[in-house]
């Protein structure tokens, strides 16, 4: 038997042997483990919360907003205090279904503490109820986010663009590392271009909460910084109009300052509803988007290429006068086609044009006098004009993913077909059919450089940027206002092609052109939509000092006069009423004077006789 | 009666006193601390309570070491049948709290007499030992079980106070070793204790209320967690270690006045404590009980008779246990049982019972000295 001394010694080493238990467990809570506790406490006690910046207004010309901001609520929730909310009595409140909360909750394996969004766009009532009934909501934040309102709906929506959430590759991009994981940044058009300065700094409040999730104080707080409003060369209501006058069909139009470059109007129909995108698309709803036959997606203004149709025939006219292998005079007889080798080449008018200057030839579109002006330069000559005025190569516009067209000539066919150039193939070339093709932007630059005497402007979404010259035509004044004379005979004059695209608030010059789809024996009433031609237009108004140049393309619209020309004339009226410049209220016939007074030099041309017979054998 | 000796001045425990004053002083700031108001509201009087409380423990502490505590041991049966009657009280008169009757309210107060009964528990328990020879034998040792410890036992397990009626088995067991044992009757202890311990355990889960289950289910897996207990045995964890070193500084914790840590001024308050004051202060803190309970074992040797031995032992056991488990619990090693932290957690039945005990105890080392007078 022990001594009670003895006892009490072994019961004292006993209680110590627990006392340095305890305190081995302090120091694996306290010092081993104490910052990784001490993080925990922190993401109990504190709650970060970014205050969205308000995004940057988009304007057009004129400060009309096309956009507005609106916030509205939602509801997120913290994974690691889910377990403690009554899910049956939140699917309620959210109107959710309780299978839905879980799918969302268990999808992200993220961590604990990032909240994950349960729904978005929750009413005032809902914000209150919650609010009113924090303790069975513990780890429920209601937060607001600022969403995008566009103003006119699908007007303009390729060009203004959308917001969308960051998709995964940019998730990884460190451009996008301050932008928080539900955020929506601009995905397409403008919106996408100048997201960084529209898009502001977003605020930040750190707060203090309690158990419950009650806020207690605020802690930190830094406001958001606005994004940078913007504004946008565009005319809305020549976007408007135009969108308008398009209708259900497909196709594009780009109108464009002649003297700046700026784009005054871009539009590329269908197009699709920017509010679609506005509190995130749905899956279906994108792939309903992206597999539409109609292909409302594609920037047609763009992106679609096509033979430009006897719109391309300015073009020729330009080199011709200034090869010196035409001169104004120049007098070519059109029986309705010529003949080469085994092969015709026909004329729109099957019973011809009869003899016809270039004047006459501009404004009713006679094919056989560019058969003969084609032949006259040959394609390198043709080529060289063609691309000084900007075909074949991109236009340079901000917006990107830019088709290029093309311009062929001989080295081209050698390097890409192995073939030589064929004379019919310039005949082709010559009234725009074959293998030339052009966008629609490169149409409407192309014009713009003929109306303020060859200066090509990159195109420019923004208003008063300083012009920037991509390039210039070598074009004597006297050539252009021959084809400017022409082109407001196409419109004005009896018998002009464009005569659909007359105004009579405005003088409008312009030119039609048919881009063949197929070649059809059928008449055209007859024939199914999509074997239809495509219809060009090109125009620019008022004639004597253009304020606007543009470019309409109407896919399978049938011919450019019927189709595309209506669109220009409403396109530029819109422009009118909605713009501050002063038609200069010439009345036509003092126009049509003006430019038949000027003197005009021609060189002489080899080719003396006036009179050329268009027969070539 | 009061008679005041210049040598009970003179041997008087002032150790045991003093630490026991920081310890209490120390509970009573930290109770303040966690139970301060977030907002600008009116502090929750909490911690002017625990301080009254205090005083009338330290009144009543010095009056139990006027006397010589050999007039408990005269009185210990007295004590003992009044603390069942209280207990039997309650099963009339109690007012529930916590899912349990526990409190009996008399007048503006409610205290809970099973904290008192311990005391007369423990002396009850000395006395009855204190004239038996050393070992015990196993007929003794059956009588004095089942006519001290089986009745308040059971009613502790009915009220529910599942702590409470552990710990005075606890107590029983631990006295009964320091009294002494013939080691074969040990063995036979042993042995019966291993058979019947599935049958107990049994017994004693389907006895337990739903959330005792939990509480146990909880410890065993905090992440399989039905009704949130895990959920604090996690929130504990956090507050203590979030202390690091040196601690968040007095009143920085957060923890407590936000909520998170549930029970932060009664069961957990040594997490609140923790978390201010960081390894360091906790440090210094056990070590203040360790001295408590180191003393509490001198003075168990030094004690001039058998009883004021035992009784020693029973009252220093039984703030070891207390201590053990409940900062056990709070550091994440024990399943959480509700039991408080002496001289610490709020609860002026606690701390003035505790105070009583503490009195007995500094009674017990002041007159250690035969013919004190």
């Amino acid at each position: 038997m022990k001594s009670e001394s003895e006892k009490i010694l072994i019961i004292s080493y006993i209680v110590i042997a627990v006392f340095l238990l305890l305190i081995m467990r302090l120091w694996q809570l306290q010092i081993l483990q104490g910052s990784k506790y001490r993080n925990m406490s922190e993401a109990n006690r504190l709650r970060i919360m970014t205050i969205p910046a308000p995004r940057g207004i988009i304007f057009d010309r004129n400060g009309t907003p096309l956009v507005k901001n609106s916030s509205y609520y939602c509801a997120s929730i913290i994974p690691d205090e889910f377990d403690r909310v009554k899910v049956e009595m939140l699917a309620k409140v959210l109107n959710m279904p309780v299978k839905g909360i879980f799918e969302k909750i268990n999808k992200k394996e993220l961590s604990p503490f990032i909240p994950i969004r349960l729904k978005q766009g929750l009413s005032f009532n809902e914000v209150v109820y919650i609010e009113s009934r924090r303790s069975d909501f513990r780890g429920l934040i209601i937060e607001t986010e600022v969403s995008r309102e566009y103003i006119y709906g699908d007007v303009g929506s390729h060009l203004i663009g959308y917001l969308g959430k960051l998709n995964p590759s940019q998730s990884k991009d460190p451009a996008f590392r301050d932008v928080p994981p539900e955020a929506f940044i601009g995905q397409w058009g403008v919106e996408m271009l100048f997201d960084k300065s529209l898009r502001g700094i977003p605020g930040k409040r750190v707060i203090e909460v309690d158990a419950l999730g009650r806020e207690i104080k605020l802690l930190q707080e830094k406001s958001p910084i606005k994004g940078e409003d913007l504004m946008l060369s565009i005319d809305i209501n020549l976007q408007k109009e135009a969108e308008k006058a398009f209708g259900e069909r497909a196709g594009a139009l780009v109108a464009i300052k002649p003297n700046t470059g700026e784009i005054l109007g871009l539009i590329s129909r269908p197009s699709f509803d920017p509010d679609l995108f506005a509190r995130g698309i749905s899956h279906d709803e994108w792939i309903a988007l992206t597999q539409d036959k109609k292909k409302p997606m594609l920037n047609r203004a763009l992106q679609s290429q096509y033979p430009p149709g006897s719109t391309f025939k300015i073009v020729t006219a330009i080199a011709g006068l200034e090869e010196g292998v035409i001169t104004p005079e120049t007098k070519v007889e059109c029986r309705g086609g010529i003949n080469y080798g085994r092969w015709r080449f026909g004329c729109w008018r099957k019973k011809g044009h009869g003899v016809v200057s270039l004047h006459r030839a501009l404004v009713e579109s006679c094919d056989v006098y560019f058969y003969e002006v084609g032949k006259r330069l040959g394609i390198d000559k043709i080529y060289n004009y063609a691309t000084s005025l900007g075909l074949g190569k991109e236009t340079g516009i901000e917006l990107g993913k830019e088709k290029q067209g093309l311009m062929p000539n001989t080295k081209w066919k050698q390097e890409n077909k192995r073939l030589p150039w064929f004379l019919g193939e310039t005949f082709n070339t010559a009234i725009g059919q074959g293998y030339v093709s052009a966008t629609p932007i490169q149409m409407a630059v192309m014009t713009g450089a003929i109306a303020n005497g060859g200066n090509l402007y990159r195109p420019t979404l923004i208003k008063d940027l300083r012009p920037v010259l991509s390039g210039k035509a070598k074009i004597r004044p006297e050539t252009l206002d021959i084809i400017k004379s022409a082109l407001s005979g196409v419109v004005n004059e009896p018998g002009g092609t464009g005569w659909a695209a007359k105004s009579p608030l405005i003088s409008i010059g312009g030119k039609t052109g048919t881009a063949q789809v197929v070649r059809m024996k059928m008449g055209f009433k007859y024939s199914p939509e999509r074997f239809r031609d495509h219809a060009w237009f090109v125009a620019f108004a008022p004639v004597e000092k253009p304020e606007v140049a543009l470019a309409v393309f109407v896919e399978h619209g049938g011919h450019g006069g019927g189709a595309a020309a209506p669109i220009a004339k409403r396109a530029i009226e819109g422009y009118m009423n909605s713009s501050k410049f002063k038609v200069q209220s010439l009345t036509l016939n003092q126009v049509q004077a003006k430019i038949q007074n000027s003197k005009l030099k021609t060189r002489n041309s080899k080719f003396k006789n006036d009179t050329h017979r268009s027969q070539i054998n | 009666m009061i008679h005041i000796d210049r040598r009970l001045i003179k041997n008087f425990d002032w150790v045991t006193l003093s630490i026991v004053i920081i310890i209490a002083f120390i509970g009573i700031m930290t109770i303040y601390s966690a139970t301060r108001p977030l907002a600008a509201e009116e502090h929750s009087g909490f911690y002017i309570k625990q301080a009254l409380w205090f005083v009338l423990g330290i009144i009543a502490l010095f009056l139990i070491v006027s006397f010589d505590y050999v007039w408990l041991s005269r009185f210990s049966l007295y004590f003992y049948i009044a603390g069942i009657i209280f207990l039997i009280t309650v099963f009339i008169f109690g007012k529930p709290g916590m899912g349990a009757q526990r409190w009996l309210s008399i007048g503006p107060l409610s205290f809970q007499p099973s904290e008192f009964f311990k005391f007369t528990f423990i002396i009850m328990l000395s006395q009855q030992l204190s004239k038996m020879n050393s070992p015990v034998s196993i007929t003794s040792l059956f009588r004095i079980f089942f006519l001290i410890v089986f009745l308040p036992f059971l009613l502790l397990i009915k009220q529910p106070d599942l702590g409470t009626a552990l710990i005075i088995l606890t107590i029983f067991v631990s006295l009964i070793l320091a009294k002494g044992l013939y080691k074969r009757v040990a063995i036979l202890l042993v042995i019966i204790g291993l058979i019947s311990l599935p049958f107990l355990g049994n017994i004693l889960w389907e006895g337990l209320r739903d959330y005792q289950k939990n509480r146990l289910v909880a410890f065993i897996e905090p992440e399989v967690d039905p009704t949130g207990v895990g959920y604090h045995i996690n929130q504990s964890k956090i507050t203590v270690g979030s202390g690091e070193f040196l601690g968040k500084g007095y009143l920085k914790g957060t923890q407590g006045p936000f909520r998170f840590l549930p029970e932060k001024h009664t069961d957990f308050i040594f997490a609140v404590f923790a978390e201010e004051w960081g390894f360091f202060g906790s440090l210094l803190l056990l070590s203040l009980y360790l001295i408590l309970i180191l003393r509490g074992l001198d003075t168990a040797r030094k004690a001039k008779d058998d009883f004021g031995r035992l009784l020693a032992l029973g009252i220093t056991f039984m703030f070891s246990i207390y201590l053990f488990v409940n900062v056990g619990m709070t550091l994440g090693m024990m399943p959480v049982v509700g039991i408080p932290l002496p001289f610490m957690s709020y609860g002026g039945t606690a701390l003035l019972s505790n105070l009583l005990s503490i009195g007995a105890l500094i009674n017990i080392r002041t007159r250690r000295f035969y013919l004190f007078y």
